[in-house]
């Protein structure tokens, strides 16, 4: 039914057949349009220039105008030199020796250059300290955008001669004492200028700081040798190496020990070094000993003392466990055999204990502990440093001048040094980064990285690396020496001052050869230790007293290890992306610091970590509580092979002034390293929340794969055939067994490579430590981008190598294949390979680099319907960026999962803010290698940059290639030995020997893929005799 | 399936040829229409200008000396300070010998510190005036050569004659004789031609007068009921066939005309500072890698620091008449030299650099894309590939065009037939042999090395 009812706008519409109605109803607008006007007159629309035609015209042109003005390729610059160093050829790399030396990592390197600016750190051979992981991302610090770029006085940007007058004319005026607050320089030429730096302003303190303290190891080596030092050990000529609690592999005393260790460990003659572990923290030292023994930290006091009772024979008794008290008794046992190869070290960080390790290595007449030419690479006090914010807080400290260390971030008692601050008058912060401390400060000086600076170190006392500038300085800086030649009214520069210094000092070399080579043997040519009492004291050590204090140690409650990660390290470098993106070698967690805890401690406390459905880990929070100190909300890692009892927690993270939002991640422990004591007691209770890691690897275990990694012991390895532990698999043909290896098994047609050369690969199991430095090196050598903290928990990282790490299940990875050759039936398998899922306790653990194992029957390559993945003929799988198209068949086909897509544009885009995005990070590209771009496969590609370089060389020079000369980034960053490569066709090569080796094997032999990579079988040494 | 194989039935492949042969033939033309005649031209002007002086020389006075010799001498001993006409690291020598007489231009050239220590007012003068740079004594010259020297830089300068409008007049007329010969030619042609039609036309007229007389019955062509069109059109398997043929000629070409986008085969940029090559590599021969000096040892040829160009050019500030075109004149190339100069911040009356530099910002013309690696010391050194090859005629370039596509399809052309310079390079010794034996040749093609893998340029 329709109704009747009337809508209306005016009361007019009601009445019927009203004219005002009529006429706006016949009328879209109320208003008259005055188009007559306009089009009426003629005239004005003649002498309008513009029509609407010609407007639409004019549009319509400048459009397809425009279209097609973009066609135009674009206009390159190219701008050459007004006049060219004589040095540098555009295309040419240069090689300068320099040392780095930031207060944590000390090492000799090669430093390379491209058109004047680094872009890769390499080994230097020659130097005692191998590059870490660190050492070789140090070169993208360089480029950190968030660097200072001018000095800064009360926050304004001044000129360096204003800030040198201010700053003096404040110094000469000084109401109280001139403090210099530093990192260790372990530079004699640095000590020597302080030294006259005091002498013309008198009244002048040097604190030397290491935010992660040896303050007890260099009291104990003071105590004994009247030196503030550490000693030096030679690990390649130990036989015997039993470690309390000290990861010798990672940043214990200074680090650098993994190269000389990993030489005894590569079985020669039936020989290699046995090592045996005593932790707490499972560090990488624990992953690579061959028996591993955790413990609580105050045990691993008590275990020392009764090592030294068992070593030196005297009475022992101890309350340990009867596990670790008969695991000492058979490490003293070893000991004492093996004489002057043994050495025992220790990271406790207690007088007594660093003392007692001393006396043990004595005893033992260690010929691997060399006291005479101690290590000069940690020189901090921390009781002077105590001392020195109790007296700025008391108002005695006129000026403090701080340098390479941010106290206001890294001191446990940073409010306090805060405070102490405000009752300062001149407070100068030498730094790089606008940080904590510099923001403290009202005069902030701009540093240079260490490759824009000239420098000296003393690595030990005979040991010297020099410091020299690779680039010019990128910014408006100057360096601490520099300023304080100033301040000394000395008018030259440093560089100078240094060459002065050392003038007849060099021993038998010549100052370019020193520079030349960055390392020299010398002596001191300024021997004053700073930061040190003068007058040494020679403390009676009281053995007896010492060991009575450790063995006493009682462990109530939860403790924790403060440690430091391979990432980070102290947190120096906390604002590089590839540090925060390389997955720690253990947990293989990245862009975090986490509490590692053991499985029955969370499961008491309730803590969890649980496998979310897209595969990615999330875990609980905790609150820590060290004495008064608290710290909120620290996510939570269950570690196998963590003790019961210890927790561990990384320092070096949460930093937050001068650090990119994206890197300011993991929380900050230092405020619990209190006392500079890395060993706590700690309170723990479960808070609120579930926090997402970024972790690679969730499948810990090898569920008794052997085709994957293949071990044995020692004394297998001496006495039997290499078939009954590095078996060729082999599979049925007619019946009968035939080697996988056979060309009658094979899918594929093989080729002839035995012309021209053919590059294989092979990585020895037992030289990796798993220290992550290829890595880092393969991520500069080849332009890998960093995807961040969402991407990596996806599992889209780009790491074209990547340190796989497996646990076993059962105690060692024998007993873990034994229990799957044992299985029968579906039900046994059902249950027991579920079990074997589950990491052990106490695990075995193997680290396996991963890379492209450019397969001469590769899967990939025959899935890829555009032929962007092919062959070549020296062995490579190559990878065709330009002809890819995406499909990913090959990632998919690929066993080794070693494939990595693009799934977004990483150079140039906003979402992923890390070095590529901006002008300064991308300097360190890699001008030979391709930046990829969005949607295309990548992988390892033999860094067939640098082969083809080696050969263009060897051609233009017209000489054969020795062995040698080929190397890939990870290859030659493996200070080592682990990952060799070269030419299997030069018969006289390294590679060709171990090729024949017998602990030779490929990974998964047995899919008939026939890598170019080898891998040599692990051999633990498990005697114990 | 056999049959793919004819998939091209004959008739598409003669049209395709035919259609192809037409294309190219207007292509040629109209490349070389264009280039020829220019380029003859200019050879002709440059050998009448060089003549032009020269034989005004002789037309000069002498005076006691050989100027030939003389010229010689002045320019192995005395060009690299002194100049005729303007200041260089020595004064202008030009009619020297009107301002001083000639027993003291010899005891000067043969030890002008000596005459200085002498204190000779005018040698003391002259010393003091550039910058107390003492002259090298000359012992080794005898009078006569040194009356030669005299007799050279004595000469007058040549005047710029009128016989170069001479020139350039007859290079218009010799120009104008070669466009009046071709339309000559063009003309009779097309004149027998007419005439071939008209004696056909004539022919057949008078043979159907001759039919008509003999009685002979023509045929006479019926009406068509249907112009041809319509026929064609309703015939619709003839339409579809051109339909396809069309459609397959319109996409060869369409293929083709894609295909050279971002081939910028020709592209001549207007550079900064016009630099000639023709006058440098060409005129002058200069080797290339005397400036291209990285070409030897780095993957970039590099272009040339601007000291490298102040090597020669320091007391090069101007061209001589004979290398002015004309297209580009005399006050045109000392412009150019002249923005070297600002460039690079050289102050030609102080002779000093002022320190104040502007990096010159050339526009590149070969670019290959990012992810092609190119390496120069690869192809000229290791190879002994000559520069021209790729870069094609650079000493006759008065501007600098890219001459090769770049394309990869033109590097792999290359690869597979060129042979790979083995001999007497160590390296190559062990692979030539086993490949040579393996393929059963002599010389091993780069392809054959393994040159046209994938990854050997693209990583």
């Amino acid at each position: 039914m329709s109704s009747n009812k009337k809508y209306w706008k005016s009361v007019e519409e009601l009445k019927e057949s009203s004219s005002i109605v009529e006429t706006h109803s016949q009328k879209e607008f109320v208003e008259e349009i005055p188009t007559d006007e306009f089009l009426g007159n003629k005239e004005t629309l003649e002498s309008s220039t513009t029509s609407r035609r010609d407007f639409l015209k004019y549009v319509g042109f400048s459009t397809a105008a425009a279209s097609l003005a973009a066609c135009e390729g674009p206009v390159m610059k190219s701008i050459p030199y007004v006049v060219q160093p004589e040095r540098i050829v555009p295309g040419v790399a240069n090689y300068y020796a320099t040392t780095m030396a930031d207060g944590f990592d000390f090492s000799s390197v090669l430093v390379k250059t491209r058109e004047g600016r680094p872009i890769k750190i390499e080994q230097n051979t020659m130097g005692t300290t191998g590059a870490n992981a660190r050492v070789h991302a140090s070169v993208l610090s360089l480029y950190d955008n968030k660097r200072l770029q001018r000095p800064l006085a009360n926050g304004e940007v001044v000129s360096w001669e204003q800030f040198d007058r201010e700053v003096k004319e404040k110094l000469n005026n000084v109401n109280g004492e001139i403090v210099l607050l530093t990192q260790t320089f372990a530079s004699p030429s640095t000590s020597k200028l302080i030294s006259e730096f005091s002498q013309k302003y008198g009244n002048v303190r040097h604190v030397v700081y290491d935010t992660v303290s040896e303050d007890a190891a260099l009291e104990a080596f003071q105590a004994r040798y009247g030196r503030r030092a550490l000693p030096s050990y030679d690990f390649a000529k130990a036989e015997v190496i039993v470690s309390i609690g000290a990861d010798f592999l990672g940043d214990w005393a200074g680090g650098g020990y993994d190269a000389a260790y990993a030489k005894g460990r590569i079985p020669k003659n039936g020989k290699m070094s046995r090592h045996v572990q005593f932790e707490s923290n499972f560090t990488l030292s624990g992953a690579n000993a061959d028996r591993r023994v955790t413990l609580t930290l105050s045990q691993q006091k008590a275990a020392l003392a009764a090592l030294h009772g068992y070593v030196t024979g005297g009475a022992s008794t101890s309350n340990l466990p009867a596990h670790i008290d008969d695991a000492l008794v058979k490490a003293a046992r070893q000991l004492r055999k093996a004489g002057s190869g043994a050495v025992v070290v220790t990271g406790i960080p207690d007088v007594d204990a660093q003392a007692l390790a001393l006396s043990i290595n004595e005893a033992l007449g260690s010929g691997v502990m060399n006291t005479a030419s101690p290590r000069m690479l940690r020189q901090g006090n921390a009781a002077a440093v105590k001392q020195l914010v109790a007296d700025m807080q008391a108002g005695q400290v006129g000026a403090i001048l701080i340098a390479g260390v941010n106290p206001a971030y890294s001191l446990p008692f940073a409010d306090e040094f805060a405070k102490g601050m405000a009752n300062v008058d001149l407070k100068v912060s030498f730094s790089m980064k606008n940080d904590e401390t510099a923001l403290l400060s009202d005069y902030v000086a701009a540093t240079p990285h260490y490759l824009e600076s000239w420098g000296d170190v003393e690595f030990t006392t005979q040991k010297f690396g020099l410091m020299q500038p690779t680039i010019r300085p990128l910014f408006d800086t100057s360096q601490f020496q520099d300023v304080l030649l100033r301040w000394t009214d000395n008018n030259i520069s440093y560089a100078d001052y240094l060459k002065q210094t050392w003038e007849g000092a060099m021993g038998a070399g010549s100052w370019i050869d020193a520079l030349h080579d960055g390392v020299f043997e010398g002596t001191s040519p300024f021997t004053t230790e700073v930061g040190a009492d003068q007058t040494a004291t020679s403390v009676s050590f009281d053995e007896n007293a010492a060991v009575r204090n450790l063995s006493a140690a009682q462990g109530e409650g939860l403790e924790l290890e403060l440690y430091t990660s391979v990432a980070l390290g102290s947190g120096n470098q906390a604002n590089n992306p590839w540090l925060q993106e390389l997955p720690d070698p253990i947990t293989r967690a990245s862009w975090d610091n986490y509490l590692k805890i053991s499985k029955a401690d969370a499961e008491e406390l309730g803590l969890e970590n649980e496998h979310v459905s897209n595969g990615a880990l999330n875990g609980s929070y905790v609150n820590l509580k060290v004495g008064d100190a608290v710290l909120e909300r620290v996510p939570v890692f269950i570690q196998p092979g963590q003790a019961k009892g210890v927790v561990s927690l990384a320092l070096g993270y949460g930093k937050k002034e001068g650090v990119q939002k994206e890197m300011q991640v993991g929380v900050n422990a230092y405020p619990l390293y209190q006392d500079f004591n890395a060993h706590q007691k700690v309170v723990i209770e479960k808070a609120a929340g579930v926090h997402e890691f970024a972790c690679l690897q969730l499948h810990t275990t090898l569920m008794g794969r052997n085709d994957i990694i293949k071990e044995t012991t020692l004394e297998i390895f001496n006495t039997k055939d290499s078939h009954v532990w590095n078996n060729m698999p082999e599979v049925s043909l007619n019946h009968v067994e035939t080697p996988v290896t056979s060309p009658d098994v094979d899918l594929w047609d093989g080729f002839d490579r035995s012309v021209g050369h053919h590059f294989k690969m092979s990585i020895d199991l037992n030289a990796c430590t798993g220290c992550g430095a290829c890595v880092i090196a393969c991520h500069a050598e080849n332009n890998v981008p960093v995807v961040g903290k969402e991407e990596v928990r996806k599992y889209r990282d780009m790491h074209w190598l990547r340190i796989d790490r497996y646990y076993s299940s059962e105690e060692t990875f024998e007993q873990d294949i034994e229990k799957k050759e044992n299985m029968s039936g579906l039900g046994d398998s059902l249950s027991q390979f579920g079990e074997m899922e589950i990491a052990s306790d106490n695990p075995q653990v193997v680290f396996q680099p991963m890379l492209c194992q450019h397969c001469n029957h590769a899967p990939c390559e025959t899935v890829c319907p555009v032929a962007a993945t092919m062959h070549g003929r020296q062995g490579q799988n190559q990878m065709i960026y330009n002809r890819c198209v995406g499909t990913r068949y090959c990632a998919n086909n690929c066993p080794y999962k070693v494939r990595r897509f693009n799934w977004f544009l990483y150079n140039k885009n906003d979402e992923f803010d890390y070095n590529m995005n901006n002008d300064l990070g991308r300097m360190v590209l890699n001008p030979d290698v391709t930046v990829r771009s969005r949607g295309v496969m990548e992988k390892c590609s033999f860094c067939i940059q640098r082969t083809q370089k080696t050969i263009l060389d060897a051609k233009r020079e017209g000489r054969a290639i020795e062995d040698g000369e080929f190397q890939t980034a990870c290859s030659s960053a493996c200070d080592k030995g682990a990952i060799v490569f070269g030419d299997v066709n030069d018969e006289s090569s390294k590679i060709a020997a171990l090729s024949e080796d017998d602990r030779m094997y490929h990974a998964l032999e047995y899919v008939g893929t026939k890598p170019n990579v080898m891998y040599q079988t692990k051999v633990r040494n498990t005697s114990e005799a | 399936m056999k049959k793919v194989k004819y998939r091209h039935s004959a008739a598409r492949i003669v049209f395709f040829s035919v259609s192809l042969f037409f294309s190219f033939n207007a292509l040629l033309l109209a490349q070389e229409a264009p280039q020829d005649s220019p380029l003859s031209t200019d050879e002709a002007d440059r050998q009448e200008t060089v003549q032009g002086p020269q034989e005004s020389n002789v037309e000069a006075p002498t005076s006691g000396g050989d100027e030939a010799a003389g010229k010689e001498l002045f320019n192995t001993l005395c060009a690299a300070c002194h100049k005729l006409d303007g200041n260089s690291i020595g004064p202008a020598l030009r009619g020297v010998g009107d301002r001083r007489d000639t027993e003291w231009l010899h005891s000067w050239i043969k030890n002008s510190q000596a005459l200085i220590a002498s204190g000779d007012e005018h040698a003391v003068e002259i010393f003091n005036e550039f910058n107390q740079v003492a002259m090298p004594p000359f012992p080794q010259l005898s009078d006569s050569d040194i009356d030669n020297i005299l007799a050279y830089v004595n000469a007058p300068k040549a005047v710029p004659q009128e016989q170069q409008a001479g020139t350039a007049a007859s290079g218009d007329a010799a120009q104008g004789g070669g466009g009046v010969s071709t339309d000559i030619l063009l003309g009779i042609l097309a004149f027998v031609l007419l005439m071939l039609l008209v004696i056909l036309y004539l022919v057949n007229k008078t043979l159907r007068r001759f039919a008509v007389a003999s009685g002979v019955e023509l045929p006479v062509k019926e009406k068509r009921a249907k112009p041809i069109w319509k026929s064609f059109v309703e015939n619709q398997f003839l339409v579809i066939v051109t339909a396809v043929i069309l459609v397959l000629v319109g996409s060869y070409f369409a293929y083709g005309w894609m295909m050279q986008v971002g081939v910028d085969k020709g592209y001549q940029p207007i550079q900064p500072i016009h630099f000639s090559h023709r006058i440098h590599a060409g005129d002058n021969q200069i080797e290339c890698k005397f400036c291209h000096s990285s070409a030897r040892v780095s993957k970039t040829s590099g272009i040339p620091s601007l000291n490298v160009c102040m090597n020669c050019h320091k007391s090069i500030s101007e061209v001589a008449e004979a290398t002015a075109t004309e297209e580009y004149s005399k006050e045109f190339y000392d412009g150019e030299i002249a923005k070297l100069y600002d460039a690079v911040g050289w102050d030609v009356s102080q002779q000093a650099y002022t320190g104040e530099t502007e990096p010159v910002k050339w526009i590149r013309i070969h670019n290959l894309p990012d992810f092609a690696y190119f390496n120069h010391s690869q192809h000229v050194e290791v190879g002994g590939i000559a520069c021209q090859t790729c870069h094609g005629p650079v000493e006759e370039m008065e501007i600098m065009y890219q001459n090769a596509p770049l394309t990869m399809g033109w590097c792999v052309n290359c690869h597979r037939e060129t042979n790979v310079r083995t001999a007497g390079n160590e390296y190559y010794e062990k692979v030539h042999e086993e490949l040579s034996k393996k393929y059963g040749v002599e010389e091993l093609t780069v392809a054959q090395m393994g040159g046209i893998e994938c990854a050997k340029c693209h990583y």
